[in-house]
Parts: C-alpha cells; structure tokens; sequence
C-alpha cells in the first residue's frame, strides 16, 4: 500500500519563469483532481461549517459531541489503535525475524509476496473468512469446542465485536507493517551491531541504546498509517458486524444511504472529523518517515 | 557467533498459523455446503448464480475502464511533469497521496451530494452517467499507486534525454507519448494496473453507495443471505488477489532480467 | 612474549578456505598492515581477532589472555570501519561516549575525555552535530575517537580511507600514524592499497588466497618482494624471465644477456627459469660500469609524465620500465633508438618458485 516514497520535505514551488503553453499538458490532471477529489471534499468541509440555509455556523461541530457520535469515534479510534499498535508489534517481531533472524533465505520473499497479497485482501471477503473461521460454525470454534472441550464463545467472545474486528484487521496491517518495516530494518548496518559491541555493549545494549532508536521514526509513523488505515476501513466492519457496529465509517455509510441523522450538514461535520484524524495520522506519519530517512542515509 | 534462532522461528510460526488458518478455515467451511460430504457444491452454485456472472463482468468492466483512463490520464501528466514542469511536482505528488488520507466514504460522500441530480453536473441522474462516476471515483482511489508506479518507471529511464533523440529524429508528440514513452515504462504501468484491477473488483463502499450492481455489493448480498457461498466467494477473491498481485511480481522479474541483460 | 601473537590461525567455509597458515607476533605498539587483494582473507583474520568471527583451528593471545572464544564486548579492542559505523541516532560526543557510557563509567569523567578525544581529533566544536551532518573525513576521525576513548589496548582499522577521497586520504593517512605513535597502541590496519601500507606501517602482511605471502617492514617487502605475486602488488616492478645459469655463484641469462646477481640463488638448478624482480627507479640508461650490468635493447616507448620520463626498452621477450628525471638540457631518446640500461647485482631480486 504506502510502501511508497514519500517526498515529505516538499520542495518550495520555484517561481515558474516562463510558463508558456506548458501548463495546458498538466490541465486534464488538475481538472480531475479539482471535480473528483477536491472539490467533493471541500464540498463537505464547507458544509460543516453552514446550516440547512447555507448560513455559517459551528452547530454542526458542536453537536460531533452528542453521545451517539461520540460513542462512534470512541470506539473507532480504539479499534484503530488496537489494531494499529498489535499489527505494529507484530508486523515488528515478523519483518524481524526474516531480516536479522537468520532463518532459510526462500522464507523472505514467500513472506513478502504473501503480505503484498494479504494487504490488498480486505473488504467483505476477509470478512467472510474470519466468519468462517471464528463465528459460531466457523472451523477453529467447532476444533476447540470438539477436541479442546474449550468453548469460545462462552467466555464472550464474538467475532462480531470489538476483539472479532480487531482480530480481523490485523490480516491487513500486519502485512501491511511488515511491507513497510522490511526496508527500514534492511536500513540497520551490520556494522553498527559489530561497532557496539566492540565497544563493549551486549546485545540488549545494542537494541536499546542504537537500534530501536533508530528504528522508531519509521515503526512509529508506520502504526500511525495503520492507524489511518483502519480508521476508514468501512467494508470489513459491514461485512462483519453489518451496521451492528457503531463506528464512524458505518455511521457515515448509514448517513450516506439515508440521512440517519436528519441533518446532512451534521454529516458532513462527521466526514470532516474523519478527514482530520486520518490526516494527522498521515501528516504525522509523513513527518516521521522522512526524519528516519535522514538517518538512514 | 551463533544466536538463537528460536524467536525467529516462534514469530514465524505464529505468523504462518495467523494467516494460513482463515485461509483453510475458509476453504473448508466452502466445501461443507451438501450435508455430510466434503463437496464443490457451493462453488457450483456460485458460479452458476447469473448475478455473479453479472456483476463480476460488470466489475471487470469498470476495472479495465478505470485502468485505461487512468493511465491516459496519468502517464502524460507525468511524463509532461518530469519534462516541462519539475517545478509542480510536489503539489502533483501531494494531491495524488491525498487518497490515502481522505477515506474512500468521505470521497463517495461528497459525490453523493455534488454529482446528485439536483446539481450542476447531474451524473448520478442516469446510469450511464453513475458508472461514469464510479469511474472517476475509482480512478482516485488508485491514483496513489498508479501515479507512484509511474512516476518512478519514468525516473528509471532518462525521460528527457529519451525525448530529445526522439525528437531529434523528427518524431511528433503522439509519436513520442505511444512509441518510446508509453513502451518504456510499460512494465511500471502494468504493475499499476493489476494493483488497480486487485483494488477495484471487489470493492464495496463506492459501487453501494453509488448503488451499482458491482461485485462488491453482490458479496455483501450473498454474505447477509447465504451461509456457504460467502465461503466459496472469499476464496474466489482471495485467488483473485493472488493472481494480481502474481502478475505484478512476475512483470517485475521481466524487468530485472532485460535490465540485466542490456 | 609478544603482545599479539596469533598461531596457525585457519578458518575455513564449509570446503573453502578463509584464512590458513597464519602465524604472527606482534610487539606492543607495533602498527602493522595487513595487505591484499579483496578477499586474501585479510579482513576475515581482523574480525577473527575482534572476536566477529570463529576460527576454525589456531590461537589468538592478546598481552597473554587467549581471547578464542570471548565475546567481542570481552576483548578491551578499538574498531574502526570502513563505512564508519557512527551510530546516526546519537551526536558526535554521544558516539564518542558510547564504549565509555556502556562501561558505567562516572559522568565526571566521561565528559572530560569526551572533550579530550575530541580535542584529539581536532573536531572539537562539532559534538553537538549529528553524523550526518559530517563529510566522511570528519566521520572517520569520528568513528577513530569513538574507538580511542576507551583506551583499548589494541586497535583494529578495517579500510578505514577506503571510502574517502585522495586529498583526503592522504591527510588523514598520516594523523592516524601520528595519533598512533603518540598514544603507543598496538594497531593492525587492514587495506588493499600498498601505498597506504608502505607508508603507514612499521611491519606489513602481503597476503594472497588466505595466506602470507611475505611478513616485513615496508624497505624489506618494497625491495625485497620475495615472490612473484608480491613483486607485482606492492610495486610496479619490472619482472624479468631468466635462466638460472650458476645458482652458486648467481649467475641468470635474460634474453640472451648473463646478468649477476649479489647473492646465490637458493634451491635452483641450472636451466632452471626463474623469475627476477627489478625496481624501475634501479635503472639507467646508458654509461656502462664494470659494476653494473647491462642489458642492449631497443627504446620501445617513451611517456612523457612532467618532471618524470618513463621509458620502455625492449628486449627479445622481455621488457624493463625506467624512470628518468625530465631535463631541458637533455631530451628524451626517440622510439626505435637503440639503448643499454645499467643496473647494480644487489637490485635484483631472484623470486620463489620456478616459472612455468
């Protein structure tokens, strides 16, 4: 997905010196941007801020705090953090056990080839997988309930839940980490490892005092753009759970197909609200890739 | 020095039951459709369903549309970019990452109400016209990835220098475009497209909220209705996947090796 | 007992062979370089001796304590890298406090030496900057106070100029050699650039295909190369082919023309071809001497390089190089004269092993 470079330090816009006619090859581009991405945007960032008669106001913003709502991005969030700082771990410990582990050399690129699979394989059809793994039928309920005598689903477990959406993202963001964090372990210098512990340090030291801290620009940015990535995630949560779940990208599914909020301005207050996190974690991530890529030089 | 390698090992092996047991979980909840037997059946009905039918070509459809636009859009725009106008690549490269931070519902969202009938460019108003849009919308989704495809195919072959002989041996603009540009980065282009087909064909927010009988939507369908397709469907999507994202692997193995062998 | 001294060190991979028949004592304080081809197994005997690497047979004693076995963090050794090996995460003063830091020692004293190794490399105003903000010289100096600060009793450069520019090289190339005096540490350099190694060392290893091809002081290995792959490394010898006319008295025929040497050829036969070394810097044209030899030949080419004349004379099979100084008052022969170079018995150097 993102494992692509992100030129974060954009360069300032250098004064065009003579522009010509050569601006008009970039025109289609623009127009497209500005009529399916820009302007539907800014369409709705606008109509956050107005009334049902285009008069300005900060109702709208205001009333993101009413229970329901909240409830809705509360839950969100946690179930974007859940899933973003477990698929970070172990996207992690994954990512660092084919790089510096050791282990037989095929083992790497099958992994790779796997994760570039399992992070585009989201949506109802990952839905439909756990489902047939963890819901009440599903094979590993029936394995442990037949030959462990455990029953999953009386200690309250549900793959319908928060724990059964968690569980199910992290089919992508685990990979999703592991695609983006090879690279930056890749980035770790035999000789860094070697250099440390000539100067006497263990192995733990090593980690501790050069590697992690080298290595947490990109892990960090990384769950951040997890983060992001679970956050407007809306197929999987309504292949799951259908409109069961209360979280924002269901709720503004919901809104889309029929106004369940009885104000549309406020719907578009909620979209802003989607906008802004999934930005700042992005902004965030931008920021942090390009600081661990000044080290790595 | 010899370092343990058992936590290598744990980790992998965690990873492998994590991502291989859904995986026959599913497959084995597919083949339990007839009572008492292991069978296809569920895959037989599926695939016979004249819905699925439909609404697979249907996205197939739109994905090649997508793909074909997409990269008559896109390709010029970076090509003319890294010739005439390196200044504006940032702000091209800022808006074609702006997808990956404005969601997919937020996108369809505002479609919804700037493209309804009651608006300036009623595009929702007729079919023809929805699919249209869910064209376009599709299109911005793999914006990031096809623009990124193709941008660094173009840095990987001197793209001015390219253009200058071309032109220097009195080939037009078409010409240049379709005979020396578009073949050089046609492996970054196919990448990009089997990547943008992988995204597309079952895609569910857009197509539903477009209300357009896409694969997408017939998942949904079958998922809230039925107890074994779904199952059957999961894996058909997942070979899919598979098969796309083989594609680009394989495109990429033919890069290196006539790199290699220049 | 010496400080260093390593004994049939071999390592082996798998079937290939690393490093074997190695056998060297170092005195303390001795700075000795270890030169060869890429892949001579030179590097692969430093990181034996930091402690990288398992021998697979022999012992490395350093000041007594044989350190075969002990962890890399247990041997008390500096290292430096080719690639410098900052640490991109901490400052300059932070990598120069690493070893020092790890090995608790008090802030009130990790500050001052930090300052002093700083002072030492002449850097001092830099360790607030962050490696990356270094040009590879400063890095390297760097990465030799990040290696200083703890007093290792030896010290370990693996191409420590490789990756730097000539000018820079050079300067640097004698600051380590002065830092290295001063402070008295037994030092092993490893490099493939026999400049370097003539210049730096008071002892050189020539190793070829995991061996020691020749061990000596840098006039010794320079003018007395003992084989034919040391002869041609370590200068730009002229090597001549020639038969083994009276191995007693040392008597060789090249091309036709018997030449003396000072010394008895050992373990030849008579007829026997061998190969014989000769530093173009010997040669002369012209002016034959009672104590020289001299060889009749044709001018094959003449180089005009400034305050030097190199010039090529031809024999029947074999060719010798020279250096003449560039003079107004005396221009260059012409190409196709014909010439007689002159060189003393004691310049020439009869090689190990017989030609083929």
């Amino acid at each position: 997905m993102a494992q692509m470079q992100l030129d974060a330090a954009a360069l300032p816009l250098a004064q065009p010196r003579r522009m010509s006619f050569a601006f008009l090859g970039v025109v289609p581009f623009f127009v497209f941007a500005v009529m399916f991405l820009l302007w539907p945007t800014a369409f709705l960032m606008v109509g956050s801020f107005q009334d049902a008669d285009g008069h300005f106001t900060l109702e709208n913003i205001y009333r993101l705090s009413e229970p329901t709502i909240l409830n809705a991005y509360k839950i969100s969030i946690e179930i974007s953090v859940a899933s973003a700082l477990l698929g970070a771990i172990f996207g992690f410990f994954l990512a660092a056990a084919v790089v510096l582990g050791g282990l037989p050399r095929w083992l790497r690129p099958t992994l790779m080839t796997f994760c570039g699979v399992a992070s585009n394989f989201a949506g109802l059809p990952l839905a439909f997988a756990f489902l047939a793994t963890l819901g009440r039928t599903g094979l590993v309920t029936l394995l442990l309930r037949d030959f462990v005598g455990f029953d999953l689903y009386a200690t309250g477990f549900n793959v319908l839940s928060f724990t059964g959406l968690t569980l199910t993202y992290l089919y992508f963001q685990i990979p999703l980490m592991v695609l983006i964090l090879t690279p930056a372990l890749d980035g770790l210098k035999r000789e860094w490892r070697e250099a440390a512990e000539v100067l006497g340090a263990t192995s733990w030291q090593y980690w501790r005092h050069v590697a992690i801290p080298v290595l947490w620009p990109s892990f960090l940015g990384t769950t951040l753009l997890l983060f992001a990535n679970s956050f407007g995630a809306v197929a999987t949560a309504y292949g799951l759970t259908g409109s069961s779940l209360n979280i924002v990208p269901i709720l503004l599914y919901a809104q889309s197909r029929g106004d369940v909020l009885h104000n549309p301005n406020l719907g578009y207050a909620l979209a802003l609200g989607m906008i802004v996190i999934t930005g700042l974690s992005n902004g965030a991530y931008i920021w942090l890739r390009a600081r661990g890529e000044r080290w790595l030089k | 020095m010899k370092r343990s390698r058992l936590g290598p090992w744990l980790a992998m092996a965690i990873g492998t039951a994590y991502f291989l047991i859904p995986l026959i979980a599913t497959f084995e909840f597919s083949l339990r459709m007839k009572r008492g037997e292991y069978s296809l059946e569920a895959y037989r009905v599926v695939l016979a369903d004249p819905r699925f039918q439909a609404s697979f070509g249907y996205s197939t459809l739109i994905a090649i549309a997508t793909i074909l636009m997409g990269v008559l859009l896109i390709v010029p725009t970076a090509y003319w970019i890294e010739l005439k106008l390196r200044n504006l690549r940032p702000l091209v490269e800022f808006i074609t990452l702006l997808p990956l931070v404005i969601p997919a519902i937020v996108i369809v969202f505002g479609y919804l109400h700037t493209y309804n009938s009651s608006s300036w460019i009623p595009l929702i108003a007729t079919p023809r016209g929805t699919d249209l849009l869910l064209t376009f919308g599709y299109m911005t989704l793999a914006l990031p990835y096809m623009y990124r495809a193709v941008d660094t195919g173009l840095r990987s072959i001197d793209v001015r220098t390219l253009t200058e002989a071309a032109e220097s041996l009195g080939a037009g603009w078409g010409t240049i475009l379709f005979k020396v540009i578009f073949p050089n980065v046609r492996v970054a282009v196919l990448s990009g497209a089997f990547l943008t087909f992988a995204i597309v064909i079952g895609e569910f927010t857009l197509a539903s909220l477009l209300d357009r009988p896409a694969f997408g939507p017939y998942l949904q369908l079958v998922g809230a209705n039925r107890a074994y397709e779904p199952s059957a469907l999961a894996i058909v999507a997942f070979v899919v996947t598979w098969a796309c994202m083989g594609l680009i692997q394989i495109f990429g193995r033919d890069r290196r090796a006539t790199m290699a062998g220049r | 007992m010496k400080f260093l001294e390593i004994e049939n060190l071999r390592k082996v991979y798998g079937a290939q062979v690393g490093v074997q028949h190695f056998d060297i004592a170092v005195e303390r304080g001795e700075f000795i370089s270890f030169l060869g081809p890429s892949g001579c197994g030179k590097t692969t005997t430093l990181r034996m001796v930091a402690g990288f690497e398992q021998p697979s047979a022999g012992s490395i004693r350093i000041d007594g304590r044989d350190v075969v076995g002990l962890r890399p963090n247990q041997r008390n050794i500096g290292m430096v890298f080719q690639s410098y090996a900052l640490f991109p995460n901490m400052t300059v003063a932070q990598n120069v406090a690493f070893g020092l830091k790890i090995a608790k020692r008090p802030d009130a004293e990790i500050k001052p030496r930090v300052a002093e190794m700083l002072q030492m490399i002449k850097l001092p105003q830099l360790g607030d900057r962050f490696p990356y903000q270094l040009s590879g010289g400063q890095q390297q100096r760097v990465a030799l106070a990040r290696a200083l600060a703890g007093s290792p009793q030896l010290l370990l450069l693996d191409e420590p100029l490789s990756a730097l520019d000539a000018k820079i090289r050079a300067s640097l190339r004698s600051e380590i050699r002065d830092l290295q005096r001063k402070l008295g540490i037994t030092t092993i350099y490893v490099t493939h650039d026999q400049e370097e190694a003539l210049a730096m060392s008071d002892r050189i290893v020539v190793m070829s295909e995991g061996r020691i091809e020749q061990l000596g002081t840098p006039f010794e290995i320079y003018n007395r190369p003992r084989t034919r792959f040391v002869a041609s490394f370590v200068g730009t010898l002229n090597i001549l082919r020639g038969k083994v006319i009276d191995p007693a008295k040392g008597v060789v025929r090249v091309d036709e023309q018997d030449i003396r040497l000072d010394q008895q050829i050992p373990n030849a036969a008579p007829g026997e071809m061998r190969a014989i070394a000769l530093r173009p810097e010997a040669v002369t044209l012209g002016e034959t001497r009672p104590d020289r030899n001299a060889m009749k030949g044709t001018i094959e080419e003449v180089s005009f390089l400034g305050a030097i004349v190199r010039i090529k004379v031809r024999f029947k099979d074999n060719l010798i190089s020279l250096d003449t100084f560039n003079s107004s008052a005396s221009p260059p022969p012409r190409r196709g004269d014909s010439a007689t170079v002159t060189f003393a018995p004691a310049d020439l150097q009869v090689l190990e092993g017989v030609e083929g």
